[in-house]
């Protein structure tokens, strides 16, 4: 029998850490703050790890899953019954343990680099708020809950991009996120009305289960449930078409991009994919769907970090490729393979943001590359701990980077000669990958400094110590080899298991991917170390093909073209003009000139004279009277005209007590 | 109608609907407030009349208290009006029925 | 006095057959002489409350025509009813008048193009509402006379039946008399102490 875990206690901590700093931060020192911000992440991280004894073997974990629901309903309604329930299994383990892992070292990380910042106490209210709702997310039992999570990540991620809300660029960026995650989420919505209208339930168990006992059943609704998952997915994990916001959220503070839109939230789409493998695995198409998303918007992403010259760009770019890396191992049901590679990227991704604002910060806030550089030996760790996460995420044996990708291409790689299409993408991606990375690598640290731009920020220790744990587990995290990892998820994520290395092919795939990174470094070497002009004169080569990626193939431009100006354009002129100033506003006129007007015509009776009044109602009686004579002998006044039962009845009632008192 | 002995009772009631209408006509002419106060209780007095007059015709009882009713009312009406016409009158200092338009004090 | 009557009367007590009669002395010509001299009375006494312009002229032409009723419901053999118009109506009522009259030393009715245009339409209107009511009147069928010797109703007979069957809404209107007592109290002190307020206010 399980000791109970508490689960509850992993998204509230974080909650009431919220309140407090959100309530009470303004009037709080700045040590308290600081405090309760980093303590309420550590509570949750010790909880999740004291739930992981059996994964990391130090004692008899609790069997799996386990299953936390709270006494109280939430939704009652008829035959729907839904709780907040929170499951723990192999799955949520692994993304609790990153989520709350990674968000505590970005927390700690956040007390140097938001040192100075007057938000202080809000900026640690709403990265709490953030790790309230991430981990409410990971935990839900069911989807409906699981949207709760989905959106409040989304409210946080709003908040956060937008968190100098005074810079007009930030509160753009956040309002397109929170605009282009609504449609996504529309499209979650659809799926999930559509889940409760097959299967009558929101659990995740239940579905399962009712999947497991119709074994033939294929396709159809399930297939559009999982398109509509999959926008979802699309929405909050940045591919094509809806990535267009992850850049523009590199307004927010560094940390948050690594929090928010490097670790964590932006993989939300990825889990939820996995959570919900069970629908994806009865839906071929919309497995393909899921895969070919994933490798274009991988190859894509690449191609769009070649040429971008702000180093937090350059970032978001990967990042989304590396999603795309993701989405394409759930494509071909290596669901744990894009679970490994999520955690992998995690700890590199968000060494790479950290690292980055460790640059920023100390060259005072300047983000273009293009006036950094020379940097390696003014601040050798950060220099060191981002040169492990490069060679992490462009795959270069051992670090981690190398054995989540590898098993990702590896499993494509044996779906068939579609398989082999998106094998091959990837492996282009990752040679693209690795020029980029270097190409940044090379631009930050290496050369002569260019612009004005010199360090003259130490960084404090409480940025470094989290990009050292980082840049270890960077190194190390991938050792525990894909084939345990899958192994482990095997009861959450089903029986695809993604073989380890171990014959020739997947050898020399392996020593494939190697090379291809290799050389990426090398072309990133001779174009920006050894022959710094050279990517100028190859810009001026190839102008349209520069001017294409430097501008994002223009898609943001295409999208103003194509919905933002149109429904611009029915908002003024058919939601403004007519539906809100002709008929809202003239019903409203309408209804305004009645009561004037009647106002006014009735107003003439209402002289306050009381005579006036006296009169009216004497002729109103006179009337009534002369009414009820005509309608009692109509004949006798050769008046057919009236029929005023009664009124004559009354009459008759009158007659007849008068009558019964005369007995 | 004969005059050999017996009051017709319509005569009663015609009496008492001239007696109202004056009453009615009292209350839209005078411009005494006071004066108005009176013509109600003219009219009132008018209604009395039919009562008394019917009551006495079928023998009934009731209609007789019925005026008893209104008379107490009436007493009741005279001390209440006569005080809110003290009242206007303190406040306004005058008992023009034209010059009293405002719902108010 | 018959008293053998009364007697009668006490030993079958029956509310709604008058019993004690008196005999007719000449006939109902004297009853109908009786009631044109009081209904004149009446009439011309409402119609000097109109004429009259001081209120106090008003006012006492209102006591005739209160006065005269009383008579008229003698002659309906309402005895009680008659006593009780004297004294609550002619007494206390009208009393209460001319004394909120002279109170505020109400002058002349002052003339005003209000009144007049009253005037112009409310005699039309009083007429046309006599006519219906008259019209009414003299259309109804069965009204039958009223003559005293039908009997009178004994003021025992009144108060059996009000203290019977109406007893609920007797006490009602006495409480009703009583809040009317407290009202109009409240009502002439209230005004007083927003004058002394008022005073208060304006001698800071």
């Amino acid at each position: 029998m399980n000791a109970p875990l508490h689960l509850w206690l992993i998204p509230l901590l974080p909650l009431a850490a919220f309140f407090l700093n959100g309530i009470l931060g303004g009037r709080l020192p700045k040590w308290l703050v600081s405090a309760i911000g980093v303590l309420a992440p550590l509570a949750s991280f010790a909880l999740v790890v004291n739930a992981a004894r059996g994964l990391i073997g130090v004692a008899p974990g609790p069997s799996l899953p386990y299953v936390e629901t709270s006494p109280f309903a939430w939704i009652n309604v008829g035959a729907l019954h839904v709780d907040f329930s929170f499951v723990l299994d192999q799955l949520s383990m692994v993304m609790l343990l990153v989520v709350t892992g990674v968000g505590f070292l970005i927390h700690v990380y956040s007390v140097g680099y938001m040192h100075e910042d007057e938000g202080y106490a809000r900026y640690f209210s709403f990265l709490n708020l953030f790790l309230f709702f991430m981990t409410t997310l990971v935990l839900a039992g069911n989807i409906l809950l699981m949207f709760v999570g989905w959106e409040g990540v989304g409210l946080a991620s709003y908040l956060l991009i937008g968190f100098w809300y005074r810079k007009p660029s930030a509160a753009d960026a956040g309002k397109k996120a929170f605009i282009v995650n609504r449609i996504g989420d529309f499209g979650f919505l659809i799926g999930i009305f559509l889940l409760l209208g097959a299967f009558g339930t929101f659990t995740f168990s239940e579905i399962a289960a009712r999947l497991a006992a119709s074994p033939a059943w294929q396709g159809d609704i399930l297939t559009v449930i999982c398109l509509c998952l999959l926008t979802g997915a699309a929405g909050k994990s940045a591919q094509l078409p809806l990535y267009v916001w992850l850049p523009d959220a590199m307004e927010g503070p560094t940390p948050v991009s690594a929090l928010i839109h490097a670790a964590t939230m932006v993989t939300a789409g990825v889990y939820m994919i996995a959570r919900t493998h069970f629908l994806f695995d009865r839906s071929p198409f919309a497995l393909g769907t899921v895969a070919i998303v994933g490798a274009a918007t991988a190859f894509f992403a690449a191609t769009m970090g070649l040429v971008q010259n702000d180093i937090k760009r350059v970032l978001a770019y990967s990042t989304i490729s590396q999603l795309g890396y993701m989405f394409l191992a759930c494509g071909v049901a290596a669901y744990s393979a894009a679970i490994f590679h999520l955690m992998t990227h995690a700890f590199f991704k968000a060494l790479l943001f950290l690292a980055a604002g460790s640059v920023i910060h100390a060259v005072g806030g300047e983000q273009d590359m293009r006036k950094m550089g020379g940097l390696w030996r003014a601040m050798p760790i950060t220099f060191w701990t981002m040169t492990a996460a490069v060679l992490a995420i462009s795959g270069i044996f051992p670090f981690a980077g190398f054995f989540s990708k590898d098993a990702i291409l590896y499993a494509a790689f044996l779906q068939g000669s579609f398989g082999k299409t998106l094998w091959a993408v990837g492996f282009v991606t990752a040679l693209l990958t690795a020029i980029y990375m270097f190409r940044l690598w090379y631009m930050t640290f290496f050369g002569a400094p260019r612009g004005e731009a010199h360090p003259h920020h130490a960084t404090p220790a409480s940025m470094l110590g989290p990009m050292v744990v980082l840049g270890l587990l960077s190194l190390c995290g991938g050792w525990i080899g894909i084939e345990r990892f899958s192994n482990y998820l095997a009861p959450a994520t089903g029986a695809h298991r993604v073989p380890s290395i171990t014959g020739h092919l997947e050898l020399y795939l392996s020593l494939a991917a190697i090379a291809i990174a290799l050389e990426g470094w090398l072309i990133a070497d001779k174009y920006y170390r050894r022959k710094p002009g050279r990517p100028a004169q190859l810009a001026a080569a190839m102008v349209g093909a520069y001017k294409l990626l430097f501008n994002k193939y223009y898609v943001d431009e295409l999208y103003g073209a194509v919905f933002v100006r149109p429904l611009l354009a029915i908002a003024k002129y058919l939601l403004g003009w007519v539906v809100d100033t002709a008929i809202v506003g003239g019903a409203a006129w309408l209804l305004g000139g009645i009561a004037t007007f009647s106002g006014a015509f009735l107003q003439g009776w209402q002289s306050g004279n009381l005579r006036s009044y006296a009169a009216w109602l004497a002729f109103g009686a006179a009337a009534a009277l002369l009414f009820a004579l005509l309608a009692g002998s109509p004949h006798a006044w050769g008046l057919t005209f009236f029929h005023a039962e009664p009124i004559y009845k009354l009459s008759h009632i009158a007659v007849a007590y008068f009558g019964q008192a005369r007995r | 109608m004969s005059l050999h002995q017996d009051v017709p009772l319509a005569w009663y009631l015609l009496l008492s609907a001239a007696l109202f209408s004056l009453g009615v006509t009292g209350f839209l002419i005078k411009r005494n407030l006071i004066t108005v106060f009176m013509s109600i209780e003219v009219m009132l007095n008018g209604v009395n009349l039919s009562f008394v007059a019917f009551a006495h015709q079928w023998h009934a009882v009731k209609g007789q208290i019925f005026v008893f009713f209104v008379m107490m009312v009436a007493a009741a009406e005279a001390a209440v009006g006569l005080a809110i016409i003290i009242a206007v009158f303190r406040a306004r200092a005058t008992l023009a029925v034209d010059r009293i338009d405002l719902m108010k004090l | 006095m018959d008293f053998r009557g009364l007697n009668r009367k006490l030993r079958r007590p029956s509310p709604n057959r008058p019993v004690f009669r008196l005999q007719p002395v000449s006939g109902g010509t004297m009853y109908l002489i009786l009631f044109f001299v009081f209904a004149g009375f009446c009439l011309a006494g409402a119609i000097n409350l109109l004429l009259q312009s001081h209120p106090i002229n008003s006012a006492l032409s209102l006591i005739v025509v209160m006065t005269s009723l009383a008579v008229l419901y003698l002659l309906l053999g309402a005895e009680f009813l008659a006593i009780a118009q004297i004294i609550v109506y002619s007494g206390a009522i009208m009393v209460l008048f001319t004394f909120v009259v002279m109170l505020l030393n109400a002058g002349r009715e002052e003339r005003t193009l209000g009144s007049r245009a009253a005037r112009i339409v409310g005699f039309p209107a009083v007429v046309a509402l006599l006519a219906v009511l008259a019209t009414a009147i003299l259309r109804a069928q069965g009204l039958g006379a009223a003559a005293l010797n039908q009997g009178v109703t004994s003021t025992q007979d009144l108060s059996r039946v009000l203290f019977h069957e109406l007893l609920l809404p007797f006490e009602v209107t006495s409480v009703l008399i009583l809040i009317a007592i407290l009202g109009a109290v409240a009502l002439t002190r209230f005004e007083g102490a927003i004058a002394s307020d008022a005073e208060r206010t304006a001698s800071k």
